[in-house]
């Protein structure tokens, strides 16, 4: 049993691809029930009025486009579903082109119009103090939208001088974005505000959702697939919820295999650590 | 010259310092006008932040080059991929890069079927790399080690629908572990990270911290 304990890790690889593989191959659905701080970021949009201003921040780059794109894409069929004008900006310079695809093709589907119902501000560094210049005034932290059109002229930003102004804001962030909108927006300018983040740092935003400074939160592919299923676009997050599920139970399995092989060789007796 | 290096950026870090941390509960239009103007000469430094980036980047690995390190070859690859990316960002589909963005161009190709497919097959090999880690450690060799593993396959079936198919009750456990245990340790290294933070500032405004003056003391 001992051998078993150092087993190749490309035998693990390749069981690892197969789970995936198969999975993909393999047609069958799961129940993808929301879960109550998905519902929440979901009701708030359901509630804003056609016209209400929601600011979506795209703070990812493509190496956590997996996770955060999806979310982005239901979040914006919802939006765009309730006439809900979209104002849409990154912290990343890696994530102008996503959230500028994102943006442009399901705008398309409802036959938005950019300017009229939706924007794109693009990248500005900073972080801290581009949030605080938005509090201040959005129209002097962003002169001129992606396109080099003048914020001011804007029809979609009519009405938004500043963050205050903003019905709901939602952070997709792979970092530390999310602090960074509670710390320097919302508790200084007082807006509504939810996340979508990636599931490594999902169990880190636990506190901002408890302390309600944040009222709802996507965590991961799961996320993204229970805001699929409350739009009723199931999409890509929906179908990665089979292969992600599979590979959950092997690793699983593998976790209880190593530790069968790890008392049943006897291995515990030598590797186990002294108590401090 | 200690006067330069030393004295003047001390009393900038001191006198911003205070005011930046007094303004915070003026709602005085100047205090406001002051705050716009400091996060705005924030905003600029953090800009040329990204030529520094950049000249690091390339100091590195044309370093590596020079010396023949260890996987030199990879390094030319770097200055390939930012060479020719900056060209097609510069060249702006035929518009010169001081003109706006255009669309559809040859920098967006790059970005949409080199970067995006590049980042994520990165990301993905994780899963592997993750799989085969939590074989070979995952052991249950303490209690401490026992309760962590139960705890993480717990939260693990909790996390996809596979596990409400297994039993209703793992959502329910596995939302109760992020909850409750997890939210009370985050919070606490939340509250420490955050004072840590203050008394560092701190420390920097009043001169004690010198460390970001760089070149030893």
């Amino acid at each position: 049993m001992g051998r078993f304990l150092n087993i190749d890790r490309r035998i693990i690889f390749a069981a690892v691809a197969l789970a995936v593989i198969g999975s993909l191959l393999v047609d069958f659905s799961l129940p993808v029930p929301a879960t109550a701080p998905v519902q929440q970021i979901f009701d708030k949009i359901e509630s804003l009025p056609p016209g209400a201003h929601f600011l979506l921040s795209f703070d990812y780059d493509p190496s956590s486009k997996e996770e955060l794109q999806p979310m982005a894409l239901a979040l914006l069929h919802h939006c765009f579903q309730r006439g809900v004008k979209v104002i849409g900006m990154t912290h990343n310079p890696g994530g102008t082109g996503l959230a500028e695809q994102a943006l442009n093709s399901i705008a398309s589907i409802y036959q938005r119009k950019y300017k009229e119902d939706y924007v794109f501000l693009g990248y500005k560094p900073g972080g801290a103090s581009l949030v605080i210049n938005m509090g201040e005034d959005i129209h002097t932290a962003f002169l001129k939208d992606f396109y080099g059109n003048d914020t001011t002229t804007l029809p979609a930003l009519q009405g938004v001088e500043s963050l205050r102004d903003i019905d709901y804001l939602v952070d997709l962030a792979a970092g530390v974005t999310i602090e960074t909108w509670i710390a320097f927006g919302r508790e200084k300018y007082q807006f509504e505000m939810g996340a979508g983040c990636t599931a490594v740092i999902g169990p880190e935003m636990y506190p901002f959702l408890d302390s309600r400074q944040i009222n709802g939160l996507m965590a991961g592919l799961k996320g993204a697939a229970e805001y699929e299923v409350l739009v009723e676009r199931k999409a890509q997050a929906f179908e990665g919820m089979r292969p992600q599920s599979v590979t959950h139970c092997l690793v699983i399995l593998l976790v209880l295999f190593g530790n069968v092989a790890f008392f049943v060789s006897g291995s515990f007796r030598t590797q186990r650590r002294p108590r401090r | 010259m200690s006067f330069l290096r030393r004295t003047v950026p001390l009393a900038i870090a001191f006198t911003v310092g205070v005011l930046m941390a007094f303004q915070y509960f003026v709602p005085h239009p100047h205090s406001k006008a002051f705050l716009e103007l400091m996060t705005r000469w924030d905003r600029i430094i953090a800009g040329f932040a990204v030529f520094i980036g950049i000249y690091s980047l390339f100091h590195l690995h044309w370093t590596r080059i020079r010396r023949k390190a260890a996987g030199w070859g990879y390094s030319i690859f770097v200055f390939l991929g930012a060479g020719i990316t900056i060209a097609f960002g510069l060249y702006n589909g035929g518009e010169a890069f001081w003109h706006d963005k255009k669309e559809d161009t040859m920098f967006d190709w790059l970005f949409l079927y080199v970067q995006v497919p590049a980042g994520a097959t990165i990301f993905s090999i994780l899963a592997f790399f993750m799989a085969s880690a939590a074989y070979r450690t995952f052991r249950a060799r303490t209690v401490e080690s026992t309760v962590l593993l139960i705890a993480a396959i717990i939260v693990m079936l909790g996390r996809v629908p596979v596990g409400a198919l297994i039993s209703p009750y793992i959502p329910v456990v596995a939302d109760w572990i992020m909850g409750v245990p997890n939210l009370a340790a985050k919070r606490g290294i939340l509250l420490g990270v955050s004072l840590g933070a203050i008394a560092t500032s701190i420390k920097i405004i009043f001169g004690v911290e010198r460390q970001y003056l760089g070149g030893g003391d």
